[in-house]
């Protein structure tokens, strides 16, 4: 892994805020949200946002890829509304230059 | 207590556990009220070869097995099962690790370690358990599982059985593994789990790339040759084989009810202290073994499938065939060009994929209807999987019903 390691070094500085994450999540999830639902922090993916696997799927890559994060099923399974996807990726994009 | 076909009630606002299933119940009935043929009640009555059975009366020619070799009424595979039967009983009762390891399992376990050329082997009483237990038994808490997002059943409940980071990348795309790879955090145990012949579509994964870049990120690497074994590569022992990378593979795991035409699973690896598994997998240690005349069946058609270079020709052969036929008649397939003994024909949607197999089933074909959750991408596939004993005029035969079914419910 010793080639990872400066890249998750220059990420590290980045240390964001919540607002700034919330805003990326939301630029990220306008072609996942079809019914053009309107988001807030409550807001469920299986019943409002009614996210199937594939687009799970889908929408956890895009994230991952614009944080350089890993999001695994074991923590997708603790995520259920999108406050919750907010407060996980600020953790994990944290923790990932830590 | 409740009446028959009536819910018991329960006490409270307690929720009826199998509420859960009302969904699934609900498209069943809707499809069957249509008077179509139950897809997934069928019966055969007798088998007379692996090809052929007779099912509801009918001669029918069997499409939808997984007897890619055609062994299961190979003379020499019976007599061995019948020796085993009369020599060393009906079962073992008991565990591999206490009175449930006889001459027999060992003798298998030297034919797989043959058929491989590897150092270990260690049977299994399914290839479902297999995949359970060693996924689950090698990826620990803290550990990292990669793996590819159509993985079949038993390799996503090896993972929900253990403890480890389970993290899948999109089908076959080798950057998505790549990246996934390096968001590792420094020190995690790393296990990439791939398929040699992915059974839905009958597609193959590059697994040259794939393990060349889980290598580079020092993971470790499983792969389930189930439906490969027998066929593809020169001896037989799958695409790692055939993509010259089989060495690089650390645990390759595998069935017996597939080519080998029994039932049994098996996982076959290098790794120096692979004989600890036997002491530390569950699904291997708390379970019965496989019966005397199992694995002596299982040993004998492996030995077996070490020289069918033959065979192994005959069935590319059916593949190419029934593939540029199929093709040709305008049917919409799983991959642009024949991949491996299995042919998917995508379905527009389930009420047509059921009303096509049973038109097929009328015509005395059997294929398999699968659906959702089975299959990738919500589709509906009628498909194929084809013998070494299928012979080339039974292949035209298959095409003749296709095309006539095809037609009668107007896909083509």
């Amino acid at each position: 892994m010793a080639e990872a390691s400066p890249l998750q070094d220059s990420i590290g500085k980045f240390r964001m805020d919540r607002a700034e994450t919330d805003a990326r999540i939301r630029t990220l999830i306008e072609p996942f949200n079809k019914k053009g639902v309107t988001i807030g922090d409550s807001s469920s993916f299986a019943n409002d946002l009614e996210f199937d696997s594939l687009t799970v799927m889908d929408f956890v890559a895009a994230i991952e890829d614009e944080f350089d994060i890993i999001i695994s099923m074991n923590q997708q399974a603790e995520i259920e509304t999108y406050g919750q996807l907010v407060d996980a990726v600020c953790k994990l994009a944290d923790g990932a230059g830590a | 207590m409740g009446q028959a076909d009536q819910r018991e009630e329960l006490a409270g606002s307690t929720p009826d556990l199998f509420s859960k299933f009302d969904p699934i119940i609900q498209q069943r009935e809707t499809l069957l009220s249509r008077g179509l043929t139950d897809p997934f009640g069928l019966v055969m009555e007798k088998v007379i070869s692996p090809t052929r059975a007779i099912c509801s009366g009918r001669d029918t020619i069997l499409l939808g097995t997984y007897n890619y070799m055609g062994m299961t009424f190979d003379p020499d595979v019976i007599a061995a099962g019948k020796d085993a039967l009369d020599n060393f009983g009906s079962g073992t009762t008991g565990s591999r690790v206490l009175n449930g390891t006889y001459r027999g399992h060992r003798e298998c376990e030297d034919a797989l370690k043959e058929f491989y050329g590897m150092d270990h082997a260690m049977v299994f009483s399914t290839g479902y358990q297999a995949n359970l237990g060693i996924i689950s038994t090698i990826a620990g808490k803290g550990d990292y599982i990669v793996l590819d997002i159509d993985s079949h059943a038993s390799i996503w409940d090896g993972c929900a059985l253990g403890n480890a980071e389970v993290v899948p990348f999109k089908h076959n795309d080798i950057e998505a593994l790549e990246k996934r790879l390096k968001r590792i955090p420094e020190g995690a145990g790393k296990l990439v789990v791939l398929e040699g012949v992915y059974s839905m579509l009958g597609d193959i994964a590059p697994l040259k790339d794939m393990i060349g870049v889980a290598k580079a990120n020092g993971a470790m690497v499983l792969v389930d040759e189930a439906h490969s074994m027998g066929f593809i590569g020169e001896h037989g022992r799958g695409v790692a084989e055939a993509q010259g990378v089989l060495d690089q593979v650390d645990f390759v795991i595998g069935t017996f009810s597939k080519s080998v035409g029994t039932v049994g699973g098996f996982c076959v690896s290098n790794h120096p202290s692979f004989e600890i598994m036997r002491l530390v997998c569950r699904p291997y240690v708390f379970t019965a073994s496989l019966p005397p005349s199992v694995v002596a069946t299982a040993a004998t058609s492996i030995r077996k499938l070490m020289h069918a270079g033959k065979k192994r020709a005959h069935l590319w052969e059916n593949s190419r065939t029934l593939h540029s036929k199929l093709k040709a008649l305008g049917f919409q397939l799983g991959t642009a060009e024949p991949q491996s003994a299995i042919i998917a024909v995508i379905m527009p949607d389930l009420e047509r994929g059921a009303a096509m197999w049973e038109a097929l089933l009328h015509e005395g074909l059997y294929v398999n209807l699968a659906r959702p959750p089975a299959t990738p991408a919500g589709m509906t596939l009628l498909r194929c999987s084809l013998c070494a004993e299928h012979s080339a005029e039974e292949v035209e035969t298959i095409v003749g019903m296709f095309e006539r079914a095809g037609k009668a419910v107007g896909i083509i």
